[in-house]
């Protein structure tokens, strides 16, 4: 990969390895940013499209979070901290901007790009390969969903819900969350053959948003269900976040950030070698 | 060649010998043979190249050689294999079987390193709709990892070229079909690529803009760069390629220069008949003997010939009266005809 130009910048031991278990290229940085370059010039024109995508989390904080908190006044955390219900709710909502940025675009766009504008034949003409087209489209998905949950910190700050600095740590663990999901999205994505199969996004998707301990804490479960849901992915970034907003932090956050890294490299794997098989017949 | 001494032929020319030369001489074993490659100016190599789709083979065994500095053509009906080939050739298609260097490199591990190097112009174009047409150009050449000041001055330089500068800042999807086309060839120049594959390039351009692209074309060879080309059009092969294959099937059915194809697969001229229609097949046998060969097609009789006006004057000496009579020179058609036994434009 060293005589590629132009070159990838600097492969690391560990991904050499890497890149011998793999049969494909590893994706390189560089030539993935394109992609996201390409996007921006895209969104130069239509940044007000983005935006609508903040609105969702914030009207559920002022309905939910707000409203009903009023009702419910405090919540017990399932590691026993007692909690404002507005405090509670705020950084899942955070999260779950985060997973919804990333899926809408690592899905339907991507899906667009790939069977109907038939960018990414154009795109592997060219010294990018499958790889880097999937890095680089998993990239401008989460940090579409990151751009949410970020602005979302900041309407959290102004409203007084963030407890502790380590909230700022909530800003990279929306970037892994939107990874994962992004990367997942994009692999789902090779696999579907007509619109109607995105029903099957919004199956997933939107049980996980209500049900992930977003509007009540886990022991609200039978013990059966509460596994089911400590399976899920969002179930795992609701609690890193939640943990890190209200600065209740422990161990069981390095779980959490396992899982969702774990989750989103298997979905870049699959989604690369997905790519390179329909696109490189 | 086998009145030649062997001798006096490896003086002169040892790497001209053929394969069966250097078998019979016992100067080569199997293995050698198959270690061989592509020569440094040989910019695209192909043995044995073949693809297929599940059981269907879309390209059979071909061998290819492209010199540096040539205009390549491939020419055949549609279905013959030539997307598949070009697709292989610009190393975003993995062939089946056989060997093929690319710019000397295998494009199943130096993909991008050969991409960096090449145009590509596909048989179905894939701008970037989303974008202004300037726009195509300029993320482009990024893909290629070309820093955007040059990029933005190479831009100008190719919207000028395929007379597209006042749409520059349109986005590309109410553009005409000619249009699109056009800047699609525009966009497999942004790298200044050392070897240009053009899948039918001047399908839906309109004459002007075509002879204004074999123009451009032409000046791109002149300057070294390698061109590689499909067309259905006899007289764009004819006009661009210094050597053309016609494809068939997925194979090769004949190589050459098109002034040697027809001069071997064609006589010098062609005299054309047409009778009152279902008249013509009838009136076949009765002239075989004024032409070399004579093909038949539903519409009209194709007598060959090297003397075409005195076939046309026997023809009406024995009293027949056709709709029309024209001679013409041959061409690569009538190359295609003898060897598929098909017309290459239906
Ligand atoms: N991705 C594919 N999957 C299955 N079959 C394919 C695929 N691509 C091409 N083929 C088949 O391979 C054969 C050769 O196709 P190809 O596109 O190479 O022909 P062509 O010479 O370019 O024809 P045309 O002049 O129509 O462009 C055709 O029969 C086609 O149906
Ligand atoms: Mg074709």
């Amino acid at each position: 990969m060293s005589t590629t130009p132009p070159g990838p910048a600097g492969v690391g031991a560990s991904s050499m390895l890497l890149a011998r278990v793999l049969p494909m290229p590893l994706p390189s940085a560089r030539r993935a940013s394109l992609l996201v370059e390409r996007n921006l010039l895209v969104y130069r024109r239509g940044w007000l499209l983005i935006l609508s995508g903040f609105f969702e989390p914030l009207f559920y904080l002022l309905s939910i979070g707000i409203g009903i908190g009023a009702l419910v006044g405090t919540v017990v955390t399932d590691s026993g901290a007692a909690l404002d219900y507005t405090v509670f709710v705020a950084p899942a909502l955070m999260a779950s901007s985060a997973m919804n940025g990333a899926v809408y675009d690592s899905t339907f766009n991507i899906f667009f790009k790939l069977k109907y504008a038939k960018l990414y034949d154009a795109v592997l003409a060219t010294p990018l390969s499958a790889s880097d087209v999937a890095a680089g489209e998993t990239s401008w998905a989460l940090m579409r969903g990151a751009l949410y949950s970020t602005t979302f910190l900041a309407v959290m700050l102004a409203l007084g819900l963030v407890q502790s600095w380590w909230a700022i740590l909530a800003v990279p663990a929306c970037f892994l969350i939107g990874f994962a999901f992004a990367a997942v999205g994009l692999a789902a994505t090779s696999f579907m053959k007509s619109w109607q199969n995105f029903e099957f996004v919004q199956l997933a998707v939107l049980p996980m948003f209500l049900f992930s301990t977003t509007f009540y804490p886990l022991s609200v479960y039978p013990d059966a269900l509460r596994l089911l849901v400590q399976c899920t992915p969002l179930y795992h970034g609701i609690e890193l976040v939640r943990a890190l907003v209200t600065g209740l932090v422990d161990v069981s956050i390095l779980g959490h950030v396992l899982y969702l890294a774990v989750m989103g490299s298997i979905g870049l794997i699959v989604g690369s070698k997905r790519l390179a098989t329909l696109l490189l017949k | 060649m086998s009145v030649r001494s062997a001798s006096v032929e490896n003086m002169t020319e040892p790497s001209s010998l053929t394969v069966d030369e250097r078998r019979a001489a016992g100067e080569a074993d199997e293995a050698a043979l198959l270690a061989d490659g592509p020569r440094a100016d040989e910019l695209v190599w192909a043995r044995g190249l073949s693809k297929k789709f599940g059981e269907f083979t879309a390209v059979d065994g071909i061998d290819i050689s492209v010199r540096r500095g040539e205009a390549f053509g491939f020419l055949g009906p549609n279905g013959a294999g030539k997307s598949s080939t070009m697709r292989m050739i610009g190393a975003v298609s993995p062939a089946t079987d056989g060997r093929l260097r690319i710019l000397g490199r295998d494009p199943g591990t130096d993909g991008p390193a050969i991409r960096a190097r090449l145009g590509v112009v596909p048989q179905t174009d894939n701008l970037d709709q989303e974008l202004t047409v300037r726009e195509n150009l300029l993320i482009y050449g990024r893909y290629f990892g070309i820093p955007r000041a040059q990029i933005r001055a190479r831009a100008d330089e190719l919207l000028d070229f395929v007379q597209l500068t006042d749409r520059a800042d349109d986005l590309v999807e109410p553009l005409s079909g000619g249009m699109k086309r056009r800047l699609t060839i525009a966009r497999s120049l942004i790298n200044e690529p050392e070897l240009l594959l053009l899948d039918e390039p001047t399908t839906g351009l309109d004459p002007q803009a075509r002879h204004a692209l074999w123009d451009r074309l032409f000046r791109l060879k002149q300057r070294g760069v390698t061109l590689v080309l499909t067309t259905h059009y006899m007289d764009e092969a004819e006009q661009l390629c210094d050597r053309l294959v016609v494809m068939d099937k997925g194979r090769i059915a004949a190589e050459g220069a098109p002034a040697e194809l027809i001069g071997t697969y064609s006589t010098r001229e062609v005299l054309e008949l047409r009778f009152a229609t279902g008249e013509n097949e009838s009136h076949a046998d009765g002239l075989a003997d004024l032409a070399e060969r004579i093909e038949v097609l539903p519409d009209r009789l194709l007598l060959y010939t090297d003397d075409g006006d005195g076939a046309a004057t026997a023809v009406v000496e024995r009293g027949l009266r056709p709709a029309s009579v024209l001679v013409r020179r041959s061409s690569l058609e009538d190359v295609f005809l003898r060897l598929t036994g098909r017309s290459l434009v239906e």
